[in-house]
């Protein structure tokens, strides 16, 4: 599997990733070699066979609807790099 | 008398016989961090003055009759599991100095059991890695070669109880982080199976495949720590709510009758012929214990490392994306706010930035069915021919990794060959089962080699006394 450069620009771009000219080649060659790896597993006929996604699955686990103490704001907010008003400070996404 | 030398077990002893008080034994400890960990470089932050005053308070709970399991014990905690009030990194630049408002589960237990926390051990970022080289603060040395990688991603953990800086140590194991670097510092490290132990505050990398896996020196005190930590907990809900049974009584050394599993795909090209001469070894000392030793098959283990690193980097791009720069760690400020996301997400080092990447690719549109779609079954194959097997024997008995632990900067730029240190535990990641790591040897040049167990789901009494009749069996 060969991925391109365009592929992996895509990619960066959905892992919210900024990466250099010289690391966008680097990962295109890594990513390919592990790729290429991986097609390892089309050896396998896989049609009748179901996923794991767990090693011990368990569905739907529940618990009372039931109002608790959370962490007070003050601990909430303690690691924020910017805050105001109790709140996260992020630049604006909203154009004026 | 050097306390530094006791096992957790002999301190123990020595603690409820008065013969010591806990802020002694703390205080030697810090001590010998100090003279020695320059070199080792296994801690990243020593919480001397916490530890010092838990040390006090282990005493004062002593004098008024407290008898908890650990009180007083000096432990180390590997850096990705949550510790209110000192800094968790997760040994990645991105939560530079990031101070958890909270405990973790196991950091809860080991308060409640009286344990003294020392500091937090270095880790690959995020856990990602097999030599603890992808830090991104520093290199940790293996004790017994200091050119050498004490393996990883809990190599902090595993060296600083190999040198004698903690008594025991926590760890986690996703594809072999605690097996393999006890195999490399030639300490013992239990991996148990997935839910046994709450995940509850442990930074997560691969949500279906992370476990809290404990360090001890002998079988016992990696068993003592266990005690401790494992149990069901509503805050993971994906913990186990069976009782936790008393696996220290467990550990009687009588193995006579227990049928051991050798899977002739365990044994393969790639593994150094010292690994597995120790190894065969050490499975005809079970057999002369009065094990059983059977050959088996676990016919898709070649398949294990593919569908491992489909699925691995796939949870954690997804666990990874909370790392945007608004909550807590470092900003860097970009033009607008997706590009500050960005700015900040190239904090991240190479191999997490890899592994994301990865992850991403394997889980877009029009990939999903031929990549991450594809691992998932395999991993139902893997998780079946353990199933099968364990019908068969109650425990297989393997090597830990082909080789013993390799240079620093050997395998760094050559991700599949570092991949490739994992290759024998990551099997168990994906199955339902548990594993651990006890020594057995030494290769020529004078680098410990580990004896892998592994056993069926919740088996972990079996697996440790399987450990401790072979460790009291070869102990001079």
């Amino acid at each position: 599997m060969n991925l391109t450069l365009e592929d992996v620009t895509k990619i960066a771009h959905l892992a919210r990733l900024a990466l250099t000219e010289a690391e966008l080649i680097q990962y295109q060659q890594q990513l390919s070699a592990v790729l290429d790896y991986a097609a390892m597993l089309n050896e396998l006929d896989l049609d009748n066979i179901p996923p794991t996604t767990h090693a011990i699955s368990r569905h739907n686990v529940m618990r009372e609807d039931r109002v608790e103490p959370s962490l007070p704001l003050e601990d909430v907010l303690f690691n924020a790099p910017q805050q105001a008003d109790n709140q996260f400070l992020i630049q604006s996404v909203l154009e004026e | 008398m050097d306390v530094t030398t006791l096992t957790l077990t002999q301190l123990r002893e020595a603690l409820r016989r008065k013969e010591i008080s806990s802020v002694e034994v703390t205080q030697a400890m810090l001590d010998r961090i100090v003279a020695a960990d320059n070199e080792i470089q296994s801690y990243l932050t020593i919480s001397d003055e916490l530890a010092l005053a838990q040390a006090a308070e282990a005493d004062r709970r002593r004098a008024q009759g407290d008898d908890s399991p650990l009180l007083g014990v000096p432990v180390a905690i590997k850096d990705i599991i949550c510790t209110k009030g000192i800094p968790t990194t997760a040994g990645s630049k991105i939560l530079e100095n990031f101070i958890p408002p909270y405990d973790a589960f196991v950091v809860e237990k080991l308060k409640d059991a009286g344990a003294v926390i020392l500091g937090k051990t270095n880790t690959d970022e995020f856990a990602m890695g097999s030599s603890t080289e992808n830090s991104a603060y520093v290199v940790t040395r293996n004790p017994w070669d200091k050119s050498r990688v004490p393996g990883g991603s809990s190599g902090g953990s595993a060296a600083a109880v190999a040198a004698h800086l903690a008594y025991a140590a926590l760890g986690t194991d996703t594809g072999g982080s605690v097996r393999q670097p006890a195999s490399f510092c030639g300490v013992v490290g239990l991996r148990p199976t997935y839910g046994r132990i709450s995940r509850w505050g442990v930074i997560a990398f691969a949500s279906s495949l992370d476990q809290v896996g404990t360090f001890g020196r002998t079988v016992a005190d990696c068993t003592a720590l266990f005690q401790v930590v494992a149990g069901y907990d509503r805050r993971d809900s994906t913990s186990l709510n069976v009782p936790v049974p008393d696996y220290e009584a467990a550990l009687t050394g009588d193995i006579k009758g227990l049928r051991v599993g050798v899977p002739k795909e365990y044994f393969i090209e790639g593994i150094e012929p010292e690994v597995e001469t120790a190894v065969r070894a050490a499975i005809a000392k079970l057999e002369e214990l009065g094990a059983e030793i059977h050959e088996i098959s676990l016919p898709h283990t070649r398949y294990a490392l593919p569908a491992y690193y489909l699925i691995a980097p796939a949870e954690a791009s997804a666990n990874l994306g909370r790392y945007d720069g608004i909550r807590y760690g470092p900003r860097v400020p970009g033009k607008d706010m997706i590009d500050t996301v960005k700015q900040t997400r190239a904090l991240f080092g190479p191999e997490v930035r890899r592994r994301i990447m990865l992850g991403t690719y394997a889980l877009s549109a029009g990939y999903y069915d031929q990549y991450y779609g594809r691992a998932l079954k395999v991993r139902t194959l893997i998780k079946n021919d353990f199933k099968t097997a364990f019908e068969k024997v109650d425990v297989i008995a393997a090597p830990v990794s082909p080789t013993t632990a390799f240079k620093i900067g050997e395998r760094v730029n050559d991700p599949l060959s570092m991949y490739l240190a994992d290759i024998l535990t990551l099997p168990v990641n994906l199955s339902a089962s548990c594993g651990l790591s006890v020594p057995c040897g030494f290769d020529s040049n004078g680098l410990p080699i580990g004896l892998q167990l592994i056993g069926d789901t919740l088996a972990e009494a079996t697996i440790l006394n399987v450990a401790y009749a072979y460790e009291q069996a070869t102990s001079e």
